[in-house]
Parts: C-alpha cells; structure tokens; sequence
C-alpha cells in the first residue's frame, strides 16, 4: 500500500458518512457498560451534567481545529466569548493546517505514558483520521450521546451522525456540522455547467485546461474518485460492501478508462495536480480553472465575498446527487480538561451555536441538528433569507449520495498512485 | 574575572547536552518506528518490512533524484553566481546598493519567497499578466506546466533566490577575515583583471570560510518541504514531500514508512553532501596550475557580466515575488489579466490586524530567546575553542550540524515524546530550546569560521600588554568580531521567525507565533491573507538584518577599522 496523504484541511471534512449502520443499539449498549469504569477513571459521571458543568467551570479548553479558514475561525472566537460568558470556560482555539499534527501529539504523549494529562482537550475531526484514533485506543468515550444536546439531533431518525466515513461512531466523537461535494463554476465562462460524470468529459474536451481535481489522496481529490466510480459502475452494490468481497478490477475498470480518456483534457493535462481543495479554489480565482469542487457547501459564496473567486461564481449539485458527510469533535483519552471538553461539545450543538453556524453571513456550515426536535422560536433562527446568486439553491443538497466502504477508498486511492503517481 | 576561563570551558559541554539530549531523542523517534517499533501503534517487533514497502514504492528512485539534483544544482548555482558577482562588483558601488538590498531580501520566509515565485511565474501569475492580453493573446491564462515541472527547475529557481542573498550575506561577513581587500589590490596592481584577481587571489582564501554555510544550503535544498510543496513537481514529489504526506497520512500504520524513508532522506542528504565533497576535491586538483598559471585575464568581461546578469536575475526576481505579495495584499477581486488590482483595498490587512499584535510578540520573544541563547552557547564554544588552542572533536560539530540535516517532520515527532517524558510543559520554554536545536547550528556555522581565523596576532600583542584572557575577550575579540557576530544573530533570528513544526509541537498549538498563524491560513488557500502574513514574518527578520548592518556602523564609530580591517 502507498498511499499519501496531503496536507489539506483532512481534519476537517475528511471522509465520509454512509448509512450502514445498526449502531444505533451498539452505541447505547457500549454507552451503559462504560459509565462505571469512565466515572472511576476521571471521576466524571456523564449522567450527571451538573456536576460535568461544575467541573468545567474555569477550566481552559484546548481545541485543535483546522484554522485556514477565517470565517471558521470567527466562528470559533464566537463559540470562545459565548462559554466565557455562560461556563466561565477558556476556549483557545489551536490552530492547525492539518489534524494529522494534533494526532501526532496524542500519539506521542500516549508513547511516552502521558495517560491523564494530554494537551489536547478537544479535536474537529472526521474520517480517517477518526477511525485511526478510534482504532488505536486514542479516543475518550464513549460521550456523544450523554450531552444533553444530543437528542435534539434525533440520531434514530438520521442515523448519519452516529456514522463516520462508514465507522460507527459509537459515541467517540459528537456531530457538528454537515459537508456535501459541491460543484461551482464560472458563469461568464460557462453557460450549461455539466451534470454529470459523463457529461463532464465532454465539458472538458471542448474546454482543455479548465477542470482538475487534487491530488489523489487529498480527500477532495479522493471524493472525486469515488463520485466518478458509484456514476460509472453500472452496479453499486459491491461498493457497500469491503472491497475484498469484490472483483477490484473488473468494477473499477470503467472508472480507469474515465480518468485516462479524461487526463489530457485536464489542467496541465493531467501532469500535475493542485495538492488540495483550497489550491483549486486558488487556480478558480487565478481564471486557469472554470469549474472545480468543494466539500464545503457555503464556500464558493463567501470565497465571492471575500474576492477570492469571481462575482460570476454559481454553484450546483450534480443531477443524480453528490456524496456527502458528517464532521465531529472528540475528545482524546487523556484530555487534560474533559469536563471543560464536554461541556464545550454540548454547547456546540444546541440550538443557537448551530443556527449561528449555519448563518450564511456567519460561516454557512449546515446543522446537525432535526428541526422537528426544536421549538418554532429555534426553528425560525435556522431560516436563510438572504439571497445570494453564489450560494446553492436550498433543496440541492438533499441529493446526497452515501459514502462506499473505506476498504474501496483505500484500494482506489492505491491504485491512482500507481496508475498516476509517477508519471 | 578569574572564574572566565572555567566557566568557558563548560560552556561546549552545556551546548552539546542541550543539543545530543534532543537530538539522540529526535533520532531515536525516527529510527525505531523505521525499524517496526512504536508500541502506541502496535509495533511491538523489530522488522525490516517497512523498509521493503517503502523501496517497493513507485517512483521512490525519482523521489530521490529529485531531491539530490535539487540539492545539488541550487547550491552550485547560487555559488556561482555569489562568487561571479563579487569578482565583478567587489569594491564597487553596486555591492554596497546590494549589501543594503539583501537584508529585507534575505529575511523574506521560504514559503512566502515561494508564493511570491509561484504568482510571479505561474501560467496566471504577474509575467504573464503583464504580457496579456497584448502581445501574448491570451484572454485566459495560457496552460503550460510550470512551476511543477517534472524537472524541478521551478524548485531550483525557488531554492536560488533565497539562497543567493544568504550565500551573499556569508560571504560579506567573510570577506574581511580573509584579507579580501589586501589580496585584490596586490592582484589588480601585478595587473590580474578583476575577476581573474578576485577567482585566484581571493576565492581559494574565500571558500574555506564559507564552506559551511554551502553546506548548510545544499541539506536545506535537498531535504527543503515547503518550498518544493509550492513550487515542486507532484507526481512524483521530492522525496522530502512524500515524507511528510505519509506521516499526516491518516492510516497511520503509514508512519511506519514514513521513518524509514525518513532516514532515507538522511541517506540522500548525507549523499548530496559527499557528491559535493568530492567535487571540492576535484576543483581542488584540477585548478591548482590554472591559480598560479600566471595568467593575468581569462574571459574577464564574460564572466563579470555573467555575474552581473545573474545577479539582477536574482534581485528581480525575489523583488517581483515580494512586488507581487504586496499587490495582493492590498487586492480585492483581481481577475487575468489584469497586471495591477484595481481597486486596491485594505479589507485583508484589515482582517488581519487585530489578531496580529499577540503573533508579533511571542515570535519576537521567542526569536530573541532562542539567539540570544545560541549566540551565548557558540561564542562560548568557540571561545573555549580557542582557549584550548584544539578545534572541537568531529562528533561534537556532527552532533551540532544533524538537526539541519534530518527532515524535521520525522525529527520532531521524537523530541515531542521526549518533551513528554521530560515533564517540560507545552510552553514558551519547550519551544525556545526547540527553536534553538535549529537557531544554534546557524548561528554556530555563520559565526565559526570568522571566529577561528580572527588574526591571533591582535590577541597576542593585547596579552603583551598585560591584559588577562577575560579582558582579550571582552576588549580586543568581541569588538572585532562585531560584523559577524551581529550576521549571525540576524540568521540565528530570521531561523526562529521561520520555525512552523516546532512551535505547534512543543507549544501544542498554545503559543502563535507569525509563522504558525500564516501556516495555518495558507492551508486555506486565500492568497490575500498568505500575503499579509507573509510580509508580516518578513517585517521582523529584516528589522533584525538591517540591525545588523547598523549597529556596527553606530558602535564603531570610533574604531572604524574593525570594520574594515
């Protein structure tokens, strides 16, 4: 296996939900046998939430969030006053460029037997990285669903937050906001963007140059793998399914006579590829590209706003749906302020931090919560009256498709390198 | 003052238990992962396995290439053009407009020399935009692959301009312990034309002083990540690249690998090294008849302009890639192919400034601590040096020199888990003696050998004088040592305002620093911001080069021949 990972934002909207998922019982489960030994452990009793508030009081919480995006980081100073003010929590935000940075250092600490006092208290994370922590015993939980806050996201009825690039989350990590693969373009360039896979290449025969993705494995160039496969195979079944069910070749065989039929149409004809989703959005603002993607729904809109694309950006879904996910926050075995942590987590998802979220004007990023678990005075809080041409239209991003097995991602992203890698 | 020469003499002992400690915990994070073993990941036995996935790697033999020629081919050309340009211009007014030139040019970060070249040669970027839409044609940006060409020429390019003002900077700061001056006129006046004077009289005294830092640019280029992330092909990457991408790979079985080629990455630099070695050699024997030939010109006006040509290629074009941070700095929408954003607009300056008062200070602290206790540790060493009339033992100077040669996204990982295990906490004292395993090799190599080659003579007939070893040192070796004392420190400083890794590690994210805050926005991708943070981490190196120049000016006022001796 050779696979590389970029330094892009993979903390924040790495990988992935799908809805595989009869997780919802094992989670309770795991959740009722934990309670005990967590409560001996860190002297925290997660169904006692006043005693976690008091706990928290004064503590200060160390988050480590991608910090490349500064309506994100607004957001967050936002989220920073509003505990000050309400828990008398310090809230620093620890600036990353890439998670993988913050999962080094839990790593480390665990190595040189630093079990309780780890300077990390809580991570933005999802995906891979996610699934790497849960699988080396790097996480502390389970937690989600003692916050209070949790039921208002109504887990049963959308069962996408109890699920991480395909992993049960179990309850190691609590939902935060959603991320759906959103395509943007350049109006005055382009009149009829393509809707399609298909019709995509047929766009870039007539416009050489104008389109690429990033380079594989940079988790938006990988999504745009797996988009192109679950629209080419003719079946998608075996996708759901680990890879090694499968005849790897024979269903991604249509996805290689794609991408080498679609590459010298590409941006320096496939020779080169921009290492990440900003990047592309860069080459967008620099007028090489006319069309690109992004994991961020709300981004072509403020990247307008913020004159980084042209005032002509528009942005769309594609016709049969585009892959979508959920992003978290958790918090490391050996967080030092857990109560501080977990109260911070909770504050995340109620009512009024989501609907600031989701704020188009704020940050645009969609709640995870179900607005039939709110009252009519939090609902109306979520409603987007702006309008703004950039923006998506509200109802395309119901056409969210669930995410393949990561065994396939794993398997495709191999297979790029060798096929792409070394040119 | 009795106590002076003890306390010197312990001074190389601190130095080498401040740095081996550090150094044999960075090397021993490397090492153990790359031979299977990091029981917090479940390796728990010695194995050879990793070492065969990451040989079985496609591309590894181009990964290599890349990162030796780039190693290689920017340190001989930087030198060639440093060397060409002062026996071109050496005693004229051009290297004093240079000399004053090069402090903000050297201060610039790699990464924002980069961007700057990036924008400056892209297929979108300011060339092109000033050749567009007349004569070129284009209405939109031409698509031709470059920077990111398969041959790194676009990483050399990047890897040249920074590397230039540096080898420049040494080279000045050399200039007069090797008797430049008195060599060149004793050469002009048997009527050797300048440039031959200046490549036969002065160049062979020259080089020895500036061997270090040569070897210091060729470690840097061949293992260099962030300029060859910009400006770097990517299919495959230079090998230092691919390094990094493994160890924030999220399998992180992946790290594994990434130690073992970590090492390699030792092994590649090790390799540029000895290449270039032999090749000192071999310059060496070759030219021995051409130095005393005899021959008094020798393509003499080829070579000048050469020299000349170079270096204003140089010059222009690390001030277009600062000319174009600063346009964007002040752009609002700047579509191709407009060459000028109109209208200009403060909104990211605006954005930025309120949160950059913290940065500002915690990257000056830092910056200080850091020099000011490597400047403490290598004046002591070398005082120490002198003292016992013995150079230092070759594996202490290696231990000193490794933190520039291995990668530090594999060193670091190590010094994080030994920071664990010492009980230091996440804090400004973590990074300062982090930020000094990097500051002190620069500071010690800028600094070295202008130390040892001070004439003795001034101490001796300072020591007939009556003065004590204290006295010598504080009254005749410091003043005359100022110029390059003062150089190093400025290096020693612009190192620390460089440092990304080891500020998040050893702070855990806790302290922001210029760099960490301009690292982390540039992850996303607005140039606007990359652009102000850039110039920002510019601000402080170079307030900290131009204090360099002006302070010896000031201080010795009186005793300008320490100047100029």
């Amino acid at each position: 296996m050779h696979r590389t990972a970029l330094l892009a934002r993979q903390g924040a909207f790495t990988r992935s939900c799908g809805r595989s998922l009869a997780s919802a019982a094992l989670c309770a489960a795991a959740l009722a046998t934990a309670l005990p030994s967590l409560a001996q452990d860190d002297a925290l009793a997660l169904d006692d939430w006043a005693a976690i508030e008091q706990a928290a009081q004064g503590q200060t919480v160390y988050w480590n969030a991608w910090g490349g995006d500064s309506r994100t980081n607004d957001y967050l100073s936002w989220v920073a006053d509003e505990l000050e003010a309400r828990h008398d929590i310090e809230l620093v935000h620890v600036k990353l460029s890439d998670t993988s940075t913050a999962v080094s250092r839990v790593i480390a600490e665990k190595a040189a037997g630093n079990l309780d006092e780890g300077a990390i208290d809580l991570i933005w994370i999802n995906g891979e990285n996610f699934a790497a922590m849960k699988d080396n015993d790097l996480l502390f939980g389970p937690f989600a669903e003692a916050l209070p806050n949790y039921a208002l996201t109504r887990a049963d009825a959308n069962p996408e937050v109890r699920v991480d690039f395909t992993v049960p989350t179990e309850g190691y990590e609590a939902p935060w906001g959603k991320a759906q693969l959103t395509f943007y373009y350049d109006s005055a360039r382009v009149e009829t963007p393509p809707g399609s896979m298909t019709e995509l290449l047929d766009w870039a025969r007539t416009h050489p140059g104008r389109f690429t993705y990033p380079l594989v494995p940079d988790f938006t160039g990988s999504t745009f793998l797996k988009q192109a496969l679950i629209e080419l195979t003719p079946d998608t079944a075996p996708l759901y399914q680990p890879v090694e069910e499968s005849d790897f070749a024979a269903i991604t065989a249509p996805l290689w006579d794609y991408l080498d039929t679609l590459h010298p149409y590409l941006w320096r004809e496939g020779r080169n590829f921009p290492t990440s989703g900003p990047e592309m959005k860069r080459l967008m603002g620099d007028g090489e590209l006319s069309l690109a993607f992004t994991f961020i729904p709300s981004e072509p809109a403020a990247a307008v706003a913020d004159f980084q694309l042209p005032p002509t950006t528009r942005s769309y879904v594609l016709d049969g749906g585009t892959l979508g996910n959920v992003h978290f926050v958790a918090i490391p075995f050996n967080a030092s302020h857990k109560a501080g942590a977990l109260v911070t987590a909770n504050f995340l998802l109620s009512p009024e931090a989501q609907a600031h979220k989701q704020d188009p004007a704020v940050w645009g990023d969609r709640t995870v919560l179900d607005m039939s678990a709110l009252s009519n005075k939090e609902r109306v809080t979520f409603i987007d009256d702006s309008d703004n041409p950039a923006a998506l239209p509200a109802d395309a991003l119901s056409k969210t498709l669930p995410e393949p097995h990561p065994s396939w991602m794993e398997r495709l992203e191999a297979a790029w390198l060798e096929r792409y890698g070394n040119q | 003052m009795r106590l002076f020469s003890p306390t010197i003499r312990t001074i190389p002992w601190l130095a080498m238990a401040l740095l081996s400690l550090p150094v044999a915990g960075g090397l021993a994070g490397v090492l153990a992962p790359a031979l299977g073993w990091l029981p917090a990941l479940g390796g728990n036995e010695l194995t050879l396995e990793h070492w065969r996935t990451l040989v079985a790697t496609p591309g590894l033999a181009d990964m290599v290439r890349l990162s030796l020629s780039a190693g290689l081919a920017s340190a001989l050309i930087s030198l060639a053009i440093v060397m060409l340009f002062l026996g071109a211009f050496a005693e004229t007014r051009a290297l004093a407009l240079v000399r004053r030139l090069l402090s903000p040019l050297l201060a610039v970060p790699h990464a924002a020399a980069a961007i700057g070249i990036a924008f400056l040669l892209a297929p979108s970027g300011l060339a092109s935009r000033l050749l567009s839409p007349w004569p070129s044609g284009w209405d939109t940006p031409p698509d031709y692959l470059f920077p990111g060409d398969p041959w790194g020429l676009g990483l050399i390019i990047g890897l040249v301009i920074k590397e230039v003002p540096f080898l420049l900077l040494m080279s000045l700061a050399a200039l007069p312990q090797c008797q430049a001056q008195a060599r060149l006129r004793l050469a002009r006046s048997l009527g050797y034309a300048p440039v031959t004077a200046f490549a036969k009289a002065v160049l062979p005294g020259l080089y020895p002083l500036i061997r270090l830092p040569i070897y210091a640019v060729i470690a840097f280029a061949s293992a260099n990540v962030e300029v060859a992330m910009i400006l770097g092909p990517t299919t495959p990457p230079p090998l230092a690249v691919a390094v990094v991408r493994w160890i924030n790979d999220p399998d992180l079985s992946m790290r594994f690998v990434a130690s073992a080629a970590a090492l390699l990455q030792l092994g590649v630099t090790l390799a540029a090294l000895g290449l270039w070695w032999l090749g000192e050699r071999l310059v060496a024997s070759l030219s021995r008849t051409a130095l005393t030939g005899g021959r008094r010109e020798a393509g003499d006006r080829l070579w000048a302009g050469a020299g000349g040509l170079a270096t204003l290629l140089a010059v222009l074009l690390l001030g277009g890639s600062l000319m174009g941070l600063v346009l964007w700095s002040l752009a609002a929408w700047w579509p191709f192919p407009a060459a000028l954003p109109s209208p200009l607009s403060y909104h990211a300056w605006q954005g930025a400034l309120p949160g950059l008062k913290e940065p500002l200070t915690q990257t000056a602290l830092i910056g200080l601590a850091a020099t000011g206790l490597s400047l403490l540790l290598t004046v002591g060493a070398l005082e120490a040096e002198h003292l016992r009339h013995r150079g230092m033992a070759a594996w202490a100077e290696l231990v000193l020199y490794l933190p520039l040669v291995v990668p530090p996204v594999a060193f670091l990982f190590g010094l994080v888990q030994l920071q664990v295990q010492a009980g230091l906490a996440p804090g400004a004292l973590a990074v300062i003696l982090a930020h000094s395993l990097f500051v002190l090799p620069y500071v010690f190599l800028s600094l070295a050998e202008s130390y040892r080659r001070l004439d003795p003579r001034w101490a001796q007939v300072a020591a007939s004088l009556g003065h004590s070893q204290a006295s010598l040192f504080w009254r005749v070796r410091l003043p005359l040592l100022t110029v390059p004392i003062l150089t190093a420190a400025a290096v020693g400083f612009s190192v620390s305002v460089g440092q990304y890794l080891p500020t998040l590690l050893m702070s855990a994210g806790r302290l922001s620093t210029l760099t960490t805050e301009a690292v982390s926005l540039a992850s996303g991708g607005d140039r606007r911001l990359t652009a102000v943070y850039a110039l920002m981490q510019l601000l402080l190196p170079a307030l900290g080069f131009a204090l360099a120049l002006a302070l010896p000016r000031l201080l010795m006022r009186h005793r300008s021949g320490v100047l100029n001796p």
